[in-house]
């Protein structure tokens, strides 16, 4: 075991410090005492975090092991970077079913935050689309395999069932290599829902002007997306944010001046037009380290789930958010299926809104605020994005905790795996 | 067809090169000790894109088994290439204590590749073309007090590659010595350095550098300017400094 290290996850509001191993073989993973793990620690808050022992770094596991052509079906490493096997793939006809908004999440990380992508209200959530699962449970395998009570325990489990070695996928056939995509205005809230709910494309989600207030509340760019063929021109050398950006850096009016422009940018009558794959996938994934931009103190992503009922008290959220003058650029807001593959997975049918607020204290009550509105609208909170909720008002929102709790017993009887979000929310216990 | 034989290929700077060989469908060769690795990684090639993926059982230490390896090299056909990430670094405490450690630091990191290397010279030379990647350090470019072992043994087989850049370029056969700062690898595991690169960036770089013919590429770039600084301290005032 290595020497201590300070450690965040993406939103770098929350920390912790201790010794963090990174393995590259499989038996020098199996020589450590059950430890819990993390991938590229693209969770937000402090899923990828544990203050009271060490961590497993699975980074250094990213090899993609087996594909058959016929079913789809690739094995890969807990490690491997669910863009990196986009890249690999798609020439060959294949993409992930379920990408999440940054192509250097791992597939261990997918799976146990059970991600959605852009298209989640058609094929549901990353968890769908797994075949198998291996764990590493206090030093034995154990294969997890859909339909157990282990698999739906596993998957948006954080991490809580055992470390995942490997997992199996069943990719989808794809004909293309490049995005198609129809981007509209949405003028306010109203027609920013419609839009939304109207949708008929395979990817639909919704940029929304989160500085944006009064008539035009809610406004936005809904983008539709299908998968083309053609050839755009290739994405630039990526940038990177080499230090803390200061405060004022994403201070309200830099904010709001941004968010105009990058409204104006799509004409009034919209407009389509051919993406490379990976900027409409991973938007941001072309600039390493933005999440400096939020400066030394971090950042908070608020995500929430409510019912298609609740569309009222979402509009509600919406305008508290906007009057307060904290939000950041990167809102989305977009409609989910019913599809969820775990005991602790986050989707739910309705409207999911996640909002970037700088660390500060009058953020941080707004985000609490937030939270009672999401419980009192029926809705949920995602524990990849978490960092400031309650346990017990968290808790209440997954109606099969105790079936996970249950499961999770069984499989780390003595507590191994807890992480600083399982202790926070007290997500074991009874 | 890019042949490509890659000593030492289950070390954490290998993978991404290999991967980037990979995508540009080149034939592999992947030799090291750790068969089982070896195949995982031959998996992961194969399915990233290379044409074909053959491992090979190799230990630098065992000189006897190198002449038919070598047979079997000349015997490749296409372009063949070489890369040598072999390499291992004790503690220097633990040499310290136990100086006939040294012997393998020396195997390891400068006459086991040296040796090969010479061995394949000829072959080189008879095909005319390929390049030769060897990986050093800049450790090598002068003795510290933390790491001078290691470094004399990187120094001699910059020396080496330097002599053998300069018999094989004549040929059409060129030579390019890799000098990495500190990478983040097992080897570096838990250890707090400056200007650490990620494995993915040297691959980066040395693809970069093969592409543009480079003599002696440092990677990350900021090292070619910091040992130009540190080799350029009089000895009288870096003997008394411990960097």
């Amino acid at each position: 075991m290595t020497k201590d290290t300070h450690y965040t996850g993406w939103g770098r509001a929350l920390r912790a410090k201790g010794p963090v191993a990174r393995p590259e073989k499989l038996r020098h993973l199996a020589d450590l005492p059950p430890t819990p793990a993390f991938g590229m620690r693209r969770s937000y808050g402090d899923a990828p975090l544990n203050s009271a022992g060490a961590m497993v770094d699975m980074s250094g596991f990213d090899r993609f092991l087996a594909f058959d052509p016929e079913t789809g079906c690739l094995t890969v490493e807990a490690g491997a970077r669910i863009g990196d096997v986009a890249a690999a793939f798609v020439p060959q006809g294949w993409i992930p079913a379920v990408m999440p908004g940054t192509g250097f999440a791992t597939v261990g990380g997918c799976i146990a935050q059970d991600v959605h992508g852009k298209n989640h209200h058609h094929v549901g959530s990353f968890g769908a689309h797994v075949t198998e699962i291996v764990l590493l449970q206090n030093g034995a395998e154990v294969t997890a395999t859909p339909g157990t009570a282990l698999f739906q325990a596993t998957v948006g489990g954080l991490g809580q069932t055992g470390v995942i070695l490997r997992a199996t996928l069943r990719l989808k056939r794809c004909d293309g290599n490049l995005m198609l995509v129809t981007e509209r205005r949405a003028r306010d809230w109203d027609e920013h829902l419609a839009f939304l709910d109207t949708s008929e494309a395979s990817y639909t989600v919704g940029w929304i002007d989160a500085t944006a207030t009064g008539s035009t509340m809610g406004r936005g760019i809904v983008e539709e997306a299908e998968i083309g063929q053609g050839v755009v021109k290739e994405r630039k050398r990526t940038a990177k944010v080499p230090m803390d950006a200061p405060h004022f850096a994403l201070s309200a009016p830099v904010v709001r001046a941004f968010n105009q422009a990058y409204y104006r940018r799509v004409p009034a009558q919209g407009r389509t037009i051919a993406r490379p794959m990976a900027d409409f996938f991973f938007p941001l994934d072309k600039i390493h380290d933005w999440n400096r931009l939020y400066g030394r103190r971090g950042f908070h992503q608020f995500q929430c789930v409510v019912p298609l009922s609740s569309a009222r008290a979402l509009r509600a959220m919406m305008e508290r958010i906007s009057t307060s003058g904290l939000a950041s650029p990167l809102a989305v807001l977009k409609r989910m299926g019913a599809g969820r593959a775990g005991y602790l997975s986050f989707p739910m049918e309705g409207y999911t809104l996640a909002i970037d607020f700088p660390n500060r204290p009058a953020a941080r009550d707004l985000i609490r605020a937030l939270e009672i509105d999401t419980a009192e609208a029926g809705g949920r909170l995602y524990f990849a994005k978490d960092a400031l909720a309650e346990g017990a008002r968290i808790r209440g929102m997954y109606p099969e905790l105790s079936l996970w709790q249950e499961e999770v017993a069984r499989a780390d009887p003595t507590g191994a795996y807890q992480t600083d979000l399982v202790r926070r929310l007290n997500l074991r216990s009874a | 067809m890019q042949n490509w034989i890659v000593l030492g290929a289950t070390s954490g700077m290998a993978r991404p090169f290999l991967r980037r060989l990979a995508i540009d469908g080149a034939r592999l060769m992947l030799a090291g000790r750790d068969m089982e690795e070896l195949e995982t990684l031959a998996k992961d090639c194969k399915l990233r894109g290379a044409a074909e993926v053959e491992t090979i059982a190799f230990d630098i230490r065992d000189d006897a088994a190198f002449a038919p390896l070598i047979d079997k090299l000349s015997a490749t056909q296409g372009v063949l290439n070489l890369a040598c990430f072999v390499g291992t670094m004790p503690e220097q405490s633990a040499i310290d204590a136990d100086p006939a450690l040294i012997d393998a630091v020396v195997t390891d990191n400068f006459t086991g590749p040296a040796k090969f290397l010479s061995l394949l010279a000829p072959v080189m030379e008879a095909r005319g073309e390929g390049v030769i990647v060897g990986v050093g350090s800049v450790a090598g470019d002068r003795g510290r007090v933390g790491n001078y072992v290691y470094g004399a043994a990187k120094a001699g087989f910059a020396t080496y590659l330097s002599g053998l850049r300069n018999r094989l370029g004549r040929k059409g056969v060129h030579v390019m010595t890799v000098k990495p700062g500190p990478v983040e690898t097992r080897m570096t595991a838990g250890m707090k350095l400056p200007f650490m690169a990620k494995p993915e960036q040297v691959a980066e770089d040395i693809m970069g550098g093969i592409e543009r013919r480079a003599n002696v590429l440092y990677t990350a770039r900021i090292w070619y300017f910091i040992m130009m600084v540190i080799r350029a301290i009089p000895e009288p005032i870096f003997k008394k400094m411990s960097i």
